[in-house]
């Protein structure tokens, strides 16, 4: 691993935690015992959360995605307020802001008002063991990769308690979805999660960064089923389109969200984007290389590259979004435990395999090439005839446009050009 | 200023105490069920106390244990979940004062 | 264990933990004592990361908040009829007496016992316990595995309803 050339000074921008750290040193010698730690704590949630996320929550998520979802479906999308509808973001939050945020009367108004708590937490939380670049990690805990699966299992809890303490029944319904679904799908994420650990041999984030580092590969490419099979996975946890059954807009009303309006709701759909830039920045650091461009990073910021990379995978969502239609309930339900989950688990096998073999007989490190272009042929093979073997065959549904003189009903394959 | 084993080990014997309330002393089959899980919690956590202070050759024993309940747990409350939905559908209560048709 | 942060977390996860088991015991609605169930799993797995056992506290996490409290509270829903205040049984006095004469004896048993520690935590890393898994108990970890199986397929078997039992009959 070559030493990085970021230097010690404080006004070095590529690595910003010489800035953090003057402050911290400086504080602890004017403050008394104890409150540097709460001046760290609050550091970091500035640096990690309010300048990183929340611009990045607002231009990309909101605007971002509501343009890019407009352009894939043929029409402008915000552009009235301000140049180019920069300023849209702006609009929606004074408008949820002053919105008043109703509370029917028979609901349960405790926890309706602990529900959107329970949802910011975990996704302010998520970022503190992200690594920015070598030194820009606010908590490097041994184990941050179970950290981020323990985080992201707790909005479901909010989202449930959301859909039962509005004593309705469309939220009720939405609950009942969303919290399926969710548990469906934590199984194949932490399967195709595990591959990845076993190839770096580490459950710390930082670590994987530093492996793609010293081997100059990403593991994106050493695994790509499990790069896909996290997409798919994380993709339903996020409860975005195909498979946002939960907040479903034509069918249930708004799922759970039904009885949420004003800024309550407004943290929940912030939040959502909120999630999806964690995860995207998950998915960089431990699949697409976190801060690392194959020495790029010595003399870009690391932190910069990052941010590029995550808001590239978060494209990737919106891209989903906007060209795949919702799916049902029992064909998600479906999806996950008879197609993700074995498809996680011959991918674990196929990894673990060659970790065991790449160890045990000493192989040089030139070897995980090897590995990788033969993971990313038997990736392509095993998704095309584990699809058609589960019967997904996409070669049934006719994409041909037909114009019609009158009515004829529904008509069978066969019988269409 | 300084935590010890005892402090570490109250709480465990407090929790499983609260938890044996739990268990023994609601109607709901599934309140039941949340005691136990607060017992099994309790004797996680004086596992880990004693892998972590206790003086012995092989301290990774308690966090082998806890990893071994911990799984029990989960396989417990799953049957005893699919238990309480089957009586229930063949009840329609869970009331455990009213489950004692082996009495008499 | 020394130092303000230290006896700082322990007493606020102390008190977070028992607050919460007596909010299970004490609260009059089944889901709010779903809820504080929750906050205890939390506080305990709290606990695990101050006794350096790190890998024990996430997985506490996920398995007992993300997968147990959800069962929990799909039992909950699928019983829609039944009582949901969260009283207690008759014999709810006489359990907690024995509670209490038990934890008499526990807390007695503690503060009597001259117990010989360590200063330092044993350095167990989770490749530490990884092996120990794989190699010194290899088959309780087996039967463990065992054990998950046919609970998942005695949840199963337990819940299916009487069409679908036909549909998959032998004969």
């Amino acid at each position: 691993m070559m030493p990085f050339l970021a230097s010690d000074k404080w006004y070095d921008l590529r690595d910003l935690s010489n800035i953090s750290r003057e402050i911290l040193e400086g504080a602890d010698r004017v403050l008394p015992f104890g409150i540097v730690y709460v001046l760290a704590a609050l550091l970091g949630f500035v640096a990690s959360f309010l300048i990183f996320v929340l611009p990045s929550q607002l231009f990309v998520g909101v605007y971002g995605e509501r343009k890019l979802i407009g352009r894939i479906q043929s029409r402008y999308g915000p552009n009235r307020v301000g140049p180019f509808g920069l300023l849209q973001p702006i609009a929606d939050a004074i408008k949820l802001i002053q919105k008043e945020a109703l509370t029917p009367t028979r609901s349960d108004r405790v926890v309706m008002y602990i529900a959107p708590l329970f949802f910011v937490a975990p996704a302010v939380l998520l970022f503190a063991v992200i690594p920015f670049g070598p030194n820009m990690i606010f908590a490097d805990v041994p184990v941050s990769l179970m950290y981020f699966l323990a985080i992201s299992s707790l909005p479901v809890l909010a989202n449930f308690m959301a859909g039962w303490s509005a004593n309705n029944k469309y939220s009720l319904f939405g609950a009942i979805r969303i919290v399926a679904m969710t548990i469906s799908y934590e199984t194949p994420l932490v399967m195709s999660l595990l591959g990845a650990v076993v190839i770096a041999g580490t459950l710390n984030l930082q670590g994987m960064v530093l492996w793609a580092d010293e081997y100059k590969i990403w593991l994106g490419f050493v695994t790509p089923l499990a790069l896909v099979i996290y997409f798919i996975c994380v993709s339903a946890e996020l409860n975005r389109t195909p498979t946002d059954i939960a907040e479903a807009e034509s069918e249930i009303v708004a799922g759970y969200l039904t009885e949420y309006s004003g800024m309550k709701w407004g943290l929940f759909y912030g939040m959502d984007i909120g999630y999806a830039i964690a995860a995207s920045a998950f998915a960089v650091t431990v699949f697409l290389g976190g801060w690392t461009l194959f020495g790029l990073e010595q003399w870009v910021p690391p932190w910069l590259i990052f941010i590029g990379k995550t808001h590239l995978f978060y494209m990737l969502f919106i891209w989903t979004r906007g060209t795949l239609p919702r799916l049902r309930s029992d064909q998600l339900m479906a999806f996950a435990w008879k197609f993700l989950l074995p498809l996680a688990l011959f991918n674990l096998f196929i990894v673990a395999t060659e970790r065991m073999i790449w160890a045990e007989e000493g192989y040089p490190d030139a070897y995980v090439y090897l590995f990788a272009m033969f993971n990313i042929l038997v990736s392509i093979l095993l998704l095309f005839f584990w699809a058609d073997f589960n019967g997904y065959k996409p070669g049934d549904t006719p994409t041909r446009p037909r114009l019609v003189k009158e009515p004829r009903g529904y008509v069978p394959v066969e019988e269409q050009l | 200023m300084s935590v010890g084993i005892e402090h570490f080990l109250t709480v465990g014997a407090l929790l499983f105490c609260i938890g044996l309330i739990v268990a023994l002393g609601k109607r709901n089959a599934v309140g039941v069920l949340m005691g136990v899980e607060l017992m099994l919690n309790a004797v996680n956590l004086t596992l880990i106390t004693f892998s972590r202070f206790a003086v012995s050759p092989r301290p990774v024993t308690g966090q082998a244990f806890t990893v071994f309940i911990i799984t029990v747990a989960a396989a417990e409350a799953a049957v005893a979940l699919a238990l309480a939905v089957a009586v229930y559908r063949n009840r329609d209560t869970v009331d455990v004062d009213q489950m004692n048709l082996l009495r008499s | 264990m020394d130092g303000f942060g230290v006896t700082f977390a322990f007493w606020v996860l102390a008190a977070i933990t028992l607050i919460s088991a007596s909010g299970v015991m004490y609260s009059r609605n089944l889901f709010h004592a779903v809820l504080f169930l929750i906050l205890t799993f939390i506080g305990v797995a709290g606990f695990f990361v101050l006794l350096s056992a790190e890998f024990i506290a996430m997985a506490q996490v996920i398995i007992y908040v993300g997968a147990i409290a959800v069962l929990v509270l799909f039992a909950v829903l699928l019983t829609p009829r039944a009582s949901r205040d969260n009283a207690e049984t008759r014999m709810a006095l006489p359990g907690a007496l024995l509670a209490v004469c038990l934890a008499a004896v526990f807390l007695f048993v503690i503060h009597d016992t001259g117990w010989k520690t360590t200063a330092e935590p044993p350095a167990i890393s989770t490749s530490d316990l990884g092996n120990a898994l794989l190699e010194i108990w290899v088959l309780p970890f087996l039967l463990a595995s065992v054990l998950l199986t046919a609970a998942l397929i005695g949840a199963i078997m337990l819940t299916r309803s009487a069409e679908e039992e036909a549909e998959d009959a032998l004969l």
